[in-house]
């Protein structure tokens, strides 16, 4: 098993590899650069800036220019903030980006799995109908239009949130429900069919007959078995989440990775720009990886060859 | 040789029996199941709106009237005007036209790349599948929404190319399909019966292969749509979605979120739009998924 995960971990490399030729080659595919403002500069001036970010190279010995100073965990400097490296400012929206997605994912496993398992437990009443339109409805909004939404109830009619911003705690309660909805949906929706399968197991009927309060069969019981399900889907979730977090980013103006690539792409700032998404691909990979391992764990049953 | 013969024509019209039965049935299916009939019912509608766009709007979308700015909804502007005195009602309407076209129109292009590279995949088998797998792997890993921002960025251009920018990100999962279902139609009797009498590997692919992924690639493609109208909208309200002044619902929402606290129905209307369209096409996404394939439980798609 050991193996198979040190294979998984190798593999992330020529992915990354890819990935990041493939943004080099996007990005350098049109003519124009950083230094295409609205204000044309000399060109003596474009000339010596090029020279002095080796943007005159040929575009291979860039490549791996950059490649090289990337694996020493240096992503270069950033056109638009000229004080600062790539890196420096890469790990400034780490936090913000971070911290708007756990937030989510926690309320999504801590709304997701309770509701489904409500559902499931009191099946075929309001109780399971009402959580199945939630699920059926949240799982299609984007996050991004909920935000529209929620804005206009919590912030605009209400006056209970502010709109957006960064640094107090009420800021963080808008992005994190707009973003937390969707896993929430596909979480109970998932727990719950999980949990109707495990509920018509034997031994939940034997658990029942032998007496045992139905709480203690539920939670000791049932739970674990239907939580493997929900695992599963875990990994495409959080993935989901943290490439969905940039457009909630730019919507309620959180200064999070995600507004950094946007700024970069306007900008043409070909380090910003690289650095964001292999940040992203970084941690989608690595969290698909962490969620196999964490299954395999759980499930004593998986094995992987 | 004389069993031979109607054996060599059986394979043929079975198939092809076969899968018209499947679709008469399925669609009946269809029909019974309430909320894909509504989602077919709201999609009609927003098709119809957004065909007859021109004649349904009672002011031209683009042109601006500053005696008429961000006012709210009256008998005159049904849904109020925007900050350039723009009729906001017709400017959904032809919103709706510019979120179809994106929606339909970034099909072809997602099948264009996925069926081709899922047939050869799952065909040829080997090395060539190994690579071209290994392709997709990589682009599926990618982060969707940032790799179209950034090659809606470097193509410029008009409406073809945001078709173009979300296709060659979004064929993965159809790639994926078409060669898993190769890989289970290739090994039914009825194709080593076509290989045996001599049919061309592209005839067989064709005459035998794609009737059968018809109905997944169906589904999949029912989720697809939403999908492409919701990158679009994203497209538009960061700024880099269908070229201005043209209406769309996403480029709606930014202009309209500056004045959120004094006209909030400019913003509203777009944002219900968008997730009215999108709810309606899971729905019958949802709908198609059971009614073609009863086994596949109401999972995630």
């Amino acid at each position: 098993m050991g193996k198979y995960f040190l294979g998984r971990l190798l593999w992330m490399a020529p992915v990354l590899i890819g990935i990041s030729l493939i943004t080099f080659l996007v990005m350098h595919l049109v003519p124009g650069g950083p230094w295409s403002r609205e204000k044309q500069l000399a060109p003596a001036v474009i000339e010596n800036l090029n020279r002095r970010y080796g943007l005159d190279d040929p575009l291979w010995k860039q490549y791996v220019v950059f490649l090289g100073r990337t694996l020493r965990g240096d992503l270069g400097v950033s056109y638009i903030y000229q004080d600062r490296s790539v890196t420096a400012i890469i790990l400034q929206g780490v936090p913000k980006t971070a911290a708007i997605g756990l937030l989510a994912f926690t309320v999504a496993l801590g709304v997701g799995v309770p509701l489904g398992m409500v559902a499931a437990i009191r099946h075929n009443t309001w109780m399971d109908y009402l959580s199945v339109q939630f699920a059926t409805v949240f799982a299609a909004i984007p996050g991004f239009i909920l935000a529209f939404l929620l804005i206009y109830v919590f912030a605009v009619q209400l006056h209970w949130l502010p709109t957006g911003g960064w640094g107090k705690p009420q800021q963080l309660v808008l992005p994190a429900a707009a973003l937390a909805a969707l896993p929430t949906a596909y979480i109970a929706r998932v727990a719950r069919a999980a949990m109707l399968e495990v509920l018509g197991q034997d031994y939940i009927r034997t658990a029942h007959a032998k007496g045992l309060a139905p709480a203690v069969v539920y939670y000791r019981h049932a739970l674990k078995n239907a939580l493997i399900p929900v695992l599963t889907i875990t990994g495409p979730e959080l993935a989901a989440l943290v490439t969905g977090s940039f457009i909630i980013e730019q919507v309620f103006s959180i200064p999070g990775v995600g507004r950094l690539f946007v700024q970069g792409v306007f900008q043409r700032d070909y380090g910003l720009i690289m650095g964001s998404v292999l940040f992203y691909a970084g941690v989608i990979a690595l969290l698909n990886l962490l969620v196999d391992l964490l299954y395999s764990l759980v499930d004593p049953r998986i094995r992987f060859g | 040789m004389k069993e031979a013969r109607p054996g060599s024509a059986s394979p043929s019209t079975q198939g092809a029996s076969r899968s018209a039965g499947i679709y008469a049935l399925g669609f009946r299916r269809l029909t019974h199941n309430r909320l894909a009939v509504a989602g077919m019912a709201l999609i009609i509608i927003f098709a119809v709106a957004a065909v007859f766009a021109p004649l349904l709007s009672p002011y031209n979308p683009v042109k601006q009237n500053y005696d008429a700015i961000s006012e709210g909804p009256s008998a005159h502007h049904w849904l109020g005007t925007d900050q350039l005195g723009r009729d906001a009602f017709s400017r959904l309407l032809h919103g709706a036209r510019t979120s179809l076209t994106v929606g339909f129109f970034t099909q072809f292009i997602i099948l264009g790349i996925g069926v081709p590279i899922g047939i050869l995949a799952g065909y040829l088998g080997g090395r060539i599948d190994n690579l071209l797998m290994r392709g997709v792997d990589i682009v599926y890993a990618f982060p969707d929404l940032l790799f179209i921002i950034l090659l809606r960025s470097v193509l410029g251009g008009g409406i073809f190319m945001i078709f173009l920018a979300i296709g060659l990100v979004a064929w993965t999962n159809v790639a994926r399909l078409t060669r898993g279902q190769v890989l289970s139609v290739r090994q039914e009797d009825y194709v080593t019966a076509a290989v045996a009498l001599g049919g061309a590997t592209p005839w067989i692919m064709v005459r035998h292969v794609l009737p059968n992924i018809v109905g997944p690639l169906l589904v999949l493609v029912t989720f697809a749509v939403p999908r492409a109208i919701f990158v679009e909208a994203t497209l538009s309200y960061i700024g880099i979605g269908v070229p201005p002044p043209a209406p769309s619902w996403g480029t709606m929402i930014q202009d309209g979120y500056t004045l959120i606290f004094v006209a909030p129905n400019l913003v509203l209307f777009p944002a219900i739009a968008i997730g009215t369209v999108m709810l309606a096409f899971t729905f019958l996404g949802d709908g198609l998924r059971d009614a073609l394939d009863p086994r596949i439980s109401r999972g995630r798609a």
